[in-house]
């Protein structure tokens, strides 16, 4: 008697669950779907999210902070010294700029959203955009040259800054001769009464 | 219509031929829509919507996935049994396509209006499982025979319940003929065999309970033979790859796919048939008769579709002990012991 009961009541149990399975699947056929289509219709990204990676070139120092912070150093920076004739210009916040910076490449094929360079910052220039689609085929492409300066331009301030550092190396050239001179003087006045001091080295 | 075909062309095969491919009519379009309503339903009962660029709601994608199979490299296995492999899907197609020759679509359309109908419609649809062995057979792979193999145990096994109710309905209509059996039943929906059948009120009432059983036990052995899931362990993909059809590519797979859901169709057609009144309208003879009936017969043919991939979407997978369980345990016993009553009241009444 026992096994007809279950045998029966497996049959009913089983006509039952399917009809509540069948109703939830009748349900969720009428239940709006929570399909986005991507490419038309985008997602609204949260307020604080990190995507890819812009600088405003023109409020860049050149401090090289973002550099140091890369935790997977995707941040190249080469900067190239000012000479007093040249106007840099300020940053938007009134900061004067004192270096070139001819090359300011982020790959940002190893960047991992950290947002760590964005911090340090002193003129608020690198900051996360929302831009997240920016996929490529070459790897190569994924390398950003955020940098504005031409080819010629950055030759003009190497020359310069060379001929400043030429210059600047011979006036401490010519000081020194006027140094040793000056003291050969004075060794030739005071004779051996003092002792030898030690010549600055050049 | 048939006659009408036959006298555009005297004396030639070219006639009958094209008696054999009005079907094709029927089959290649419902592909495409049940393809597309299979695919909507099923995103739907997901909460996704399913394909939305192809078209207004990717209603040309079904075109697109028949196109993309056309020109599709159609790979044959080196280690494959090359006859057999190329044959299969097309007995499998074959098998499926026959029944199609006794379905009485309308009052004054059926392809062959057989006195043996229904025993012609048994007999035939086992010609799959022959295409189905066939193909696991010769893709020379382990899947696809385990596959093939699962197919034809669940096949053989679920005929028998099948067999079972469609003789209750030859016992009770007198007639094995389709187009008869339908023209029983075309008194209005009161009249169909699921509500008793066209008889007096008491024997009506008496047979009701037990057609409702018939009803059920057909409508899950008829799942059970187009391979679907809950029954799906031929095709399962977790276990299996795909079954019998893992080798199979290009427009050797678009036949066996083809042929799933012509069998689909083939199956819910006999529910239709057997006890919801065939091409008869609800209404008794109002919207009835011409396209009326055409309209009724695939109206609820698709209904029937609609059912099965609902449960489809529904259910998971049975093992396969519980399959034959199901079957031998509880499908069986049930239309033999409805069929013995049915007997009874028959006999009294």
């Amino acid at each position: 008697m026992n096994a007809i009961t279950e045998y029966f009541g497996n049959i009913t149990q089983s006509l039952k669950t399917i009809s509540i399975g069948m109703g939830v699947t009748f349900k969720h056929l009428f239940t709006p779907a929570v399909t986005i289509q991507y490419p038309t219709v985008k997602m609204k990204l949260p307020e604080r999210s990190r995507n890819r990676l812009y600088v405003n070139m023109d409020d860049c120092i050149g401090c090289d902070q973002c550099s140091k912070a890369c935790p997977v150093n995707c941040i190249e920076i080469e900067i190239i010294k000012s000479t007093p004739e040249d106007d840099l210009g300020i940053t938007s916040s009134g900061q004067k700029k004192k270096l070139h910076v001819p090359v300011f490449n982020i790959d940002i094929a190893k960047c991992c959203y950290c947002g760590l360079c964005v911090y340090p910052c002193p003129t608020e220039c690198i900051y996360m955009t929302n831009v997240y689609e920016f996929s490529e085929f070459d790897r190569n492409n994924l390398i950003y040259n955020f940098a504005k300066m031409t080819p010629a331009e950055i030759e003009t301030a190497q020359i310069k800054v060379k001929k400043m550092d030429e210059e600047t190396a011979a006036k401490k050239v010519a000081a020194a001769l006027v140094a040793a001179q000056a003291k050969a003087a004075l060794d030739a006045t005071t004779q051996t009464s003092t002792p030898q001091q030690p010549t600055e080295p050049q | 219509m048939i006659d009408w075909i036959l006298t555009q062309f005297p004396d030639s095969i070219l006639g009958y031929i094209i008696i054999c491919a009005v079907p094709l009519l029927f089959i290649l379009p419902y592909a495409l829509v049940t393809i597309y309503l299979e695919m909507k339903m099923s995103a739907h009962m997901q909460d996704r919507v399913a394909y939305m660029r192809t078209g207004w709601h990717g209603t040309l994608q079904p075109f697109a996935d028949i196109l993309k199979l056309l020109q599709k490299e159609d790979i044959i296995p080196t280690a494959a049994d090359k006859f057999l492999f190329i044959l299969a899907p097309y007995i499998v197609f074959i098998g499926t396509y026959a029944t199609f020759a006794v379905l009485p679509f309308t009052s004054s359309y059926i392809g062959s209006d057989l006195d043996l109908g229904l025993f012609y419609l048994v007999a035939v649809s086992s010609l799959v499982v022959v295409g189905i062995l066939m193909s696991g057979w010769a893709s020379n792979n382990k899947w696809s025979l385990f596959g093939a193999l699962r197919s034809a145990a669940q096949i053989v096994s679920y005929e028998i319940p099948t067999a079972l109710v469609l003789l209750s309905i030859v016992m009770i209509a007198g007639t094995m003929n389709m187009q008869q059996l339908s023209q029983l039943q075309s008194g209005g929906i009161s009249d169909w065999y699921i509500f008793g059948g066209p008889f007096p009120i008491v024997k009506k009432l008496l047979l009701l309970p037990l057609m409702f059983i018939l009803f059920l036990v057909q409508l899950t052995a008829s799942m059970a033979e187009v391979n679907r899931t809950p029954f799906d362990i031929p095709e399962a993909e977790s276990e299996l790859v795909q079954g019998y059809n893992t080798e199979y590519s290009g427009m050797k797979f678009a036949i066996f796919y083809l042929a799933e859901y012509a069998n689909l169709f083939a199956v819910s057609a006999i529910t239709v048939v057997a006890f919801f009144g065939g091409w008869g309208s609800p209404f008794g003879s109002f919207m009835s008769g011409g396209v009326w009936d055409l309209f009724w017969f695939v109206l609820k043919g698709m209904f029937f579709v609609s059912i099965n991939i609902w449960l489809r979407w529904t259910l998971p997978r049975l093992r396969v002990d519980q399959l034959m369980y199901v079957s031998w345990k509880v499908l069986t016993p049930f239309a033999l012991v409805c069929m013995i009553l049915i007997g009874y009241i028959l006999v009294a009444f």
